[in-house]
């Protein structure tokens, strides 16, 4: 079973569409949608996606102790541009000012993104490499995807143009 | 929140607004930009001017702007619009039609950012064949109204759409990866009817335009109805 988080603030349900839906449309696997502010057990999941929100959604960086799961977990997670904010603050690393919105290209080495040239990004935060994670794409302007063992970030959205990445996440 | 809607008078933007208010928002103003260029990259171009007429039928006020339709003059008539809308009803947020036009999707998302407001779009990466057939689930009526692009003939124009008219769009999507919604331009859309609405739209007068797989049917005349 895998479970997909929504990070959008529970105070506009209307981006539930745009931001979760887009992901849990790429899995046909079963799943489960849970708000990172519900109680849940991460290690009953196979796999878990944190996605990502709207522009002016930063509420999730409010309630980071409902993360903390974040640093045992032995479970494969793909952080989606929030997710990945999260995922780099609560190992520790801080985060920045940095807007992109639309298209942007990325270079990068790694096995996951190495033929990934174009990808869309709808963020104003970008952050620094947390201690312990490597560094796998950047673009101009930011760090654009960190990893650590099973965990990976994703500053950009996969869900755009590029869904070929969360079908390699949940697959592989 | 309080919130416009981007209004091209199609099946995008009447869905979008529709699922917008289901969630909690309210709606309080109506843009339409209408570009003078019929090849605009940004907006919606046949019977755009039934859009004062659609407004009435949702009853919620229009603002309706005209642009010369050149590729950045468009989006600062856009945004000059948007800003009055914040300026004249408050608004929050700006809802929009955008499925899966990240041309669209982008600018709109950074003139909302430049005005401080938030950007809406229920509708993105929505699966086409999934988003006509939840036009029919919530009963609104669209009509064929634009077809740009072989094998589309003329025969669609004027077509409501229905379960066939989606079953036939699938088939041609297999046969010539054309995209069954539309939104790559293929076809554009009007609607005349649906839960948005509180009175319908009865066109009276038609007339066609048709060449080589690229047609509109234009309304001339139409008039409100009750439902």
């Amino acid at each position: 079973m895998i479970l997909i988080i929504s990070l959008c603030t529970k105070k506009h349900p209307v981006f539930f569409d745009e931001f979760v839906k887009p992901i849990a449309d790429c899995i046909t696997e079963p799943h489960e949608v849970a708000h990172y502010t519900e109680k849940f057990d991460s290690e009953k999941y196979s796999k878990i996606i944190l996605c990502g929100t709207a522009l002016k959604d930063d509420e999730y960086l409010k309630h980071l102790d409902k993360f903390e799961w974040l640093k045992d977990t032995k479970k494969p997670v793909l952080g989606i541009c929030a997710g990945m904010q999260v995922i780099a603050r609560v190992n520790g690393a801080e985060i920045h000012e940095a807007k992109e919105i639309g298209f942007t290209n990325i270079s990068s080495d790694h096995v996951l993104l190495k033929n990934t040239k174009e990808v869309y990004c709808l963020h104003h935060l970008a952050v620094e490499c947390p201690k312990g994670f490597k560094k796998i794409a950047e673009s101009d302007i930011c760090l654009q995807s960190i990893q650590k063992d099973k965990i990976i970030g994703l500053l950009f959205h996969p869900e755009v143009n590029n869904k070929h990445l969360i079908r390699t996440f949940i697959e592989q | 929140m309080k919130v416009a809607v981007l209004f091209s008078g199609g099946k995008d933007s009447c869905l979008a607004m529709h699922k917008a208010e289901q969630e909690g928002n309210t709606v309080v103003c109506l843009i339409s930009i209408i570009s003078k260029n019929k090849e605009s990259y940004m907006f919606h171009v046949p019977n755009i001017e039934l859009t004062a007429l659609q407004a009435k039928a949702i009853d919620i006020p229009i603002l309706q702007v005209e642009t010369v339709g050149e590729k950045e003059k468009e989006l600062d008539d856009l945004k000059n619009a948007i800003a009055q809308a914040k300026e004249d009803m408050q608004i929050e947020g700006v809802v929009t039609g955008a499925v899966g036009s990240v041309y669209q999707a982008s600018r709109v998302q950074k003139i909302c950012d430049e005005l401080e407001l938030w950007c809406i779009n229920p509708l993105w990466q929505m699966d086409q064949i999934e988003l006509l057939n939840e036009l029919l689930t919530e009963k609104f009526i669209v009509c064929i109204t634009g077809i740009f692009g072989y094998p589309l003939d003329e025969s669609w124009l004027g077509k409501t759409i229905t379960k066939e008219t989606i079953e036939k769009r699938a088939e041609l999507q297999d046969k010539f990866k054309l995209n069954p919604a539309g939104e790559g331009g293929e076809i554009e859309t009007t609607v005349f009817d649906g839960p948005i609405f509180y009175e319908k739209i009865n066109p009276k007068k038609t007339s066609t335009e048709y060449d080589n797989h690229a047609g509109t049917l234009t309304i001339e005349e139409a008039e409100l109805v009750p439902k």
